[in-house]
């Protein structure tokens, strides 16, 4: 049996810490797509829209995350593909982030006062002009905050990703214990490390809503 | 897709979901119970504790809230071993549950904490109150009151976020789950009966919550 040292154990843990922010920017870009989509559906006018989003955002906010990379993995190999795990890995993570994001965009946009669409519409506006000039550009100003504190949820959400056989940090701490028997150094730097990348995003998040202070300033 | 969904294992392994559902549940249970006690000795020691004790609960709350339960859960159950802690799976399911709920919860209560009036404070000190007997009778309920609704999200949250206690083999749904699937290679089937049971619980629990919260807290103006 070969030794390791502490840089080893480390070295290897950061290399593998490459696919957690990789998967991360994925996921987030990915599911703020999505969220898009569903959130436009949800504040439009279609009332089949805002019952599939109504329900989609049940399902994926009433289910582990764990069970939805479970029938992702499992679910898209019914078709026949042959599914690495990293595919099954972005398609359930953009699915889950797509669902919170939505459900806080959406929280934004309702909070923006009564008076501001009737005020444009007075103007002689349409719905889209409305949501252009008016109301998503005081949305986006509060949502910034909850939108990069969520990000920490996906970043700590792929951790999960392990457990299908992605190799990011999680698994590559596993493997490294299998290899040197020291848990307790291993999954210590674990831990330190997805500290590390989270950490800078709450405290971002919380310096953006006490800077832009929107909550409070709207009434 | 010509795939055969097929859920006759059901027949045979109902048992074994709901032997695991039971463990699911008693985890939540514990882990509840416990985590939002916790939280409420952190979100006092935060906002009304003694200026010692601030800064260790927060760097607690920062660590907890800034690392993946599962990380959580291994350096527990692995780790913490290699210090002569020893424990079985379900305690180390049931110990990174309670940690990490009561430090989510800790954030929550202590934003309800600060919500409070300051006269409230000085109400219960002119009643010649001490600062824990303030804080237990006059700010602690109407606090909680507020912040209900975080508060049982969150518990929601930590239920759902137990699928991974399977894997330190404590024996739980989604345990449950993969050693079904293992038996009858029907994974879809079994992963998607096992997330309906989720569902269904995750729904439950948030009218239970909800139901509990009425009961406890005084509604407003009926007080009177």
């Amino acid at each position: 049996m070969s030794d390791f040292t502490t840089w080893d154990i480390l070295r290897n843990l950061l290399l593998a810490a490459r696919w957690t922010v990789l998967l991360s920017l994925v996921s987030f870009v990915g599911g703020g797509l999505v969220g898009a989509a569903l959130l436009f559906l949800c504040i439009g006018r279609s009332r089949a829209g805002q019952a599939f989003v109504k329900a989609y955002v049940e399902l994926f906010q009433g289910t582990p995350l764990l069970m939805q990379l479970f029938l992702a993995f499992f679910g898209l190999g019914l078709f026949g593909i042959d599914v690495p795990a990293w595919l099954a890995a972005g398609v359930a993570l953009i699915l889950w982030t797509a669902a919170f994001l939505s459900e806080i965009w959406r929280g934004c946009v309702e909070s923006i006062a009564k008076g501001q669409w009737e005020a444009s519409s007075s103007l002689g506006m349409g719905y889209i002009q409305q949501m252009r000039h008016v109301i998503l550009p005081q949305a986006l100003r509060i949502a910034v905050p909850p939108t990069v504190g969520f990000s920490v949820q996906v970043v700590k959400g792929t951790a999960l990703t392990s457990i299908i056989g992605f190799v990011e940090l999680s698994k590559a701490g596993t493997m490294v214990t299998n290899a040197t028997f020291e848990p307790f150094t291993v999954y210590g730097f674990v831990a330190l490390i997805y500290f590390c990348l989270c950490w800078p995003l709450s405290r971002s998040s919380q310096i953006l809503e006490r800077k832009l202070n929107v909550a409070h300033r709207n009434h | 897709m010509n795939y055969a969904f097929d859920f006759g294992w059901l027949a045979d392994y109902w048992p074994v979901l709901l032997k695991g559902l039971g463990i699911t549940v008693e985890l939540t249970l514990v882990g509840g119970v416990l985590g939002v006690a916790l939280g409420i000795a952190c979100a006092w020691a935060r906002a009304l504790g003694p200026a010692w004790l601030r800064p260790v609960v927060a760097i607690y709350v920062e660590l907890i809230r800034n690392t993946p339960f599962l990380i959580q859960l291994f350096f527990i159950f692995f780790g913490l071993p290699a210090l002569g802690l020893r424990m079985s799976e379900l305690q180390a399911a049931n110990l990174a549950m309670v940690i990490n709920l009561g430090a989510y919860g800790c954030e929550i209560i202590r934003a309800g904490i600060q919500a409070t009036p300051k006269g409230q404070f000085e109400a219960g000190a002119s009643l010649g109150m001490s600062r824990i007997q303030t804080f237990r009778h006059v700010v602690l309920i109407p606090a909680l009151q507020r912040i209900w609704p975080a508060l049982s999200s969150q518990i929601v949250i930590v239920m759902l976020g137990s699928a991974a206690v399977s894997q330190i083999a404590a024996e739980d749904l989604t345990f449950a789950a993969n050693f079904i699937q293992s038996r009858t290679f029907r994974a879809f089937e079994t992963y998607f009966a096992a997330t309906l049971i989720y569902l269904a619980l995750a729904i439950l629990l948030r009218q239970l919550l909800r139901g509990l919260g009425w009961t406890i807290f005084p509604r407003r103006g009926a007080a009177r």
